[in-house]
């Protein structure tokens, strides 16, 4: 089946992806901020399945919406929201904003501009029924050696929050 | 226009795939109807059944044996005055109960009521359908938070905390069975027919394995298909917030729970997103374990004569339905009083026996078959739903964890380990 108005749908996941991401760090009330959030990686998701990678999308939601979010929600609601909304909500670090933020703006246009001679016109595509099968080839048989080592890492990092966390083991 | 509709009935793949776009249109709405019939009938089974488990008659004064409360319950629920609390988060209050019923009724787009009879299917088929089954915990938190109250507070804390803990053994269930469709076990267990090398999460892929190894996965290598399954079973109950992990809306603790705050439409949309989420998730594991469309022993009862034999079933079914209709029609005492009511459930009854009719003619027949062996098994969870609200006492929140986090996970990923070494050996 061919992909049908798909420049309508990309400006639209796009537009919802931005204008939520402003949301984010506009509103003044966290509970919000992560609602908006939830909004920002979903459609990050469906522009994953625009670029023909249906198993990271899937794995966008569970993890990202479906796991970390519901976190966020679920500390967020055990601290005091009326009190931090009373707290100054800026520190006064404008001048290292800027200057971080011309920089990444910096990055895009060059990115931008040079881009076209970097990355190919058209990128190639994977089939897009044998994704998961492809991603896991990846993984776990080309390059198995890096994936180990970045989940040793994480189960190091497991770890360390544990022993932080609690006094006594 | 007729020519296009015609055409579509010799294809062979599901609407989504075959772009037909009517098609999943009409899909769409057929699902949804059902799933909200379906629903009004658990409504009225649920009802029927605990008070029979518990030597009580149940709602019999609306309509025959109390048929007609499911919609009088509905009407009272829409006149209801709808009421948002002054402190609430009015936006997110709002917002909540949507986002619940979206959910729970997008998961269905995947779920394979037959070889074509789904709205579509994709190749991240049960990921999607764990993705967008584990969203509708953001609604639950949304509508407690929203509430500005204590006891939905502390229901949406609860739901959030049991959901992320029961997810992980949920997930080491579902790969243990995606596992089994890529080994087909030939090895120690010896059994099965032949079996594509390459995995795959596609929901139709998945009941298509199962029919090319001729075994059900909740059967194969016994007896770690069966534990999977189990687990499985477990932590489904305890994803939809049902008894005996009712927790979210324990009434001797917190009121209603999350909902406490909500009254007349919404919260009748949250009693309907639970259903539906309840039929979804029992559809996962029919999919997974139970051979989803797949008729009882397909290859050792095969054959032609066979096929026609099964092929009665659901005429049979909807007989035996209009059947004790007419019997409880026929029982029902001779006064005046009961007059209305006994012609009601009579036509009731005939309804049900010329449903059966239709089903009989063999176009229908053949069409039919793969979603009523579907529906009949989820039906099958449907009533096990029941049966652990009229058992089981409600679990104490420190015993839930202690079920997740220190049984059910280590055993799921035994289980997963031990199909792998299973599946190589």
């Amino acid at each position: 089946m061919n992909p049908v108005a798909t420049p309508y749908f990309f400006y639209g996941l796009a537009a919802v992806a931005v204008l939520s991401a402003i949301a984010v760090i506009m509103r003044r009330n966290p509970v919000h901020s992560a609602i908006a959030l939830i909004f920002t990686l979903l459609s990050l998701a469906g522009l994953y399945l625009m670029l023909y990678a249906p198993f990271v999308a899937g794995v966008q939601i569970i993890l990202y919406v479906g796991g970390i979010v519901v976190l966020f929600l679920f500390v967020i609601m055990l601290i005091n929201i009326d009190s931090m909304q009373r707290e100054y909500q800026f520190n006064k670090q404008w001048l290292v904003a800027l200057l971080a933020a011309a920089g990444l703006g910096v990055l895009f246009v060059a990115v931008y501009v040079k881009g076209q001679a970097i990355f190919p016109q058209h990128a190639i595509r994977f089939v897009e029924e044998k994704n998961t099968q492809q991603v896991g080839k990846m993984l776990y048989v080309d390059y198995l050696l890096p994936f180990e080592i970045a989940s040793l890492l994480l189960l190091v990092a497991i770890v360390g929050a544990v022993v932080m966390a609690k006094k006594r083991i | 226009m007729l020519q296009n509709f015609l055409n579509y009935l010799n294809q062979n793949v599901t609407p989504g795939q075959a772009g037909a776009y009517i098609w999943v249109v009409i899909y769409i709405l057929i699902i949804f109807a059902a799933v909200s019939v379906a629903v009004i009938a658990m409504n009225w089974l649920e009802r029927k059944i605990l008070a029979h488990m518990q030597v009580r008659l149940g709602p019999m004064r609306v309509g025959p044996h109390g048929l007609l409360q499911p919609f009088a319950d509905a009407l009272k629920l829409l006149l209801k005055e709808d009421i948002i609390p002054t402190g609430a988060d009015k936006l997110v209050f709002w917002m909540a109960p949507v986002v619940v019923v979206l959910t729970a009724f997008t998961t269905y787009i995947v779920i394979p009521f037959g070889p074509t009879h789904a709205v579509t299917d994709m190749n991240i088929g049960i990921l999607f359908m764990l993705g967008v089954a584990s969203l509708g915990t953001l609604g639950i938190i949304m509508a407690g938070w929203a509430s500005n109250s204590h006891y939905p507070l502390l229901g949406s804390l609860r739901s959030s905390a049991q959901m992320v803990s029961y997810e992980v053994a949920m997930g080491m269930a579902v790969v243990s069975a995606v596992l089994m469709t890529s080994l087909t076990g030939l090895g120690v267990y010896g059994i099965g027919g032949t079996g594509d090398t390459l995995g795959t999460l596609s929901m139709i892929e998945i009941v298509r394995a199962q029919m090319n190894q001729h075994v059900w996965f909740a059967f194969k290598f016994f007896p770690l298909g069966l534990l999977a399954f189990g687990i499985f079973a477990i932590a489904m109950v305890a994803e939809t917030n049902r008894a005996p992990f009712d927790l979210p809306e324990a009434e001797s603790e917190l009121t209603a729970g999350f909902h406490t705050e909500y009254s007349g439409f919404r919260w009748s949309l949250f009693f309907l997103a639970e259903y539906a989420a309840m039929i979804a998730v029992s559809s996962i594991a029919v999919t997974l374990w139970l051979g989803g469309w797949l008729r009882p022993f397909p290859h050792w009862l095969g054959g032609d004569t066979w096929d026609t034999a099964f092929s009665f079933f659901p005429a049979l079914t909807f007989f035996v339905l209009a059947g004790l209709t007419l019997r409880t029609t026929m029982r029902m005492p001779k006064h005046p009083y009961f007059k209305i009511q006994k012609t009601g459930l009579g036509v009731f009854g005939l309804l049900l026996g010329a449903i059966g009719l239709v089903l009989l003619a063999p176009p229908v027949r053949d069409r039919i078959q793969d979603i009523y062996w579907f529906t009949i098994k989820v039906a099958g969870f449907m009533y096990m739903y029941i049966w652990y609200r009229g058992t089981f006492p409600r679990y104490r929140f420190d015993q839930l964890m202690k079920l997740g986090w220190k049984f059910m996970i280590p055993a799921g990923i035994g289980v997963l380990i031990a199909t792998a070494l299973a599946g190589v050996l």
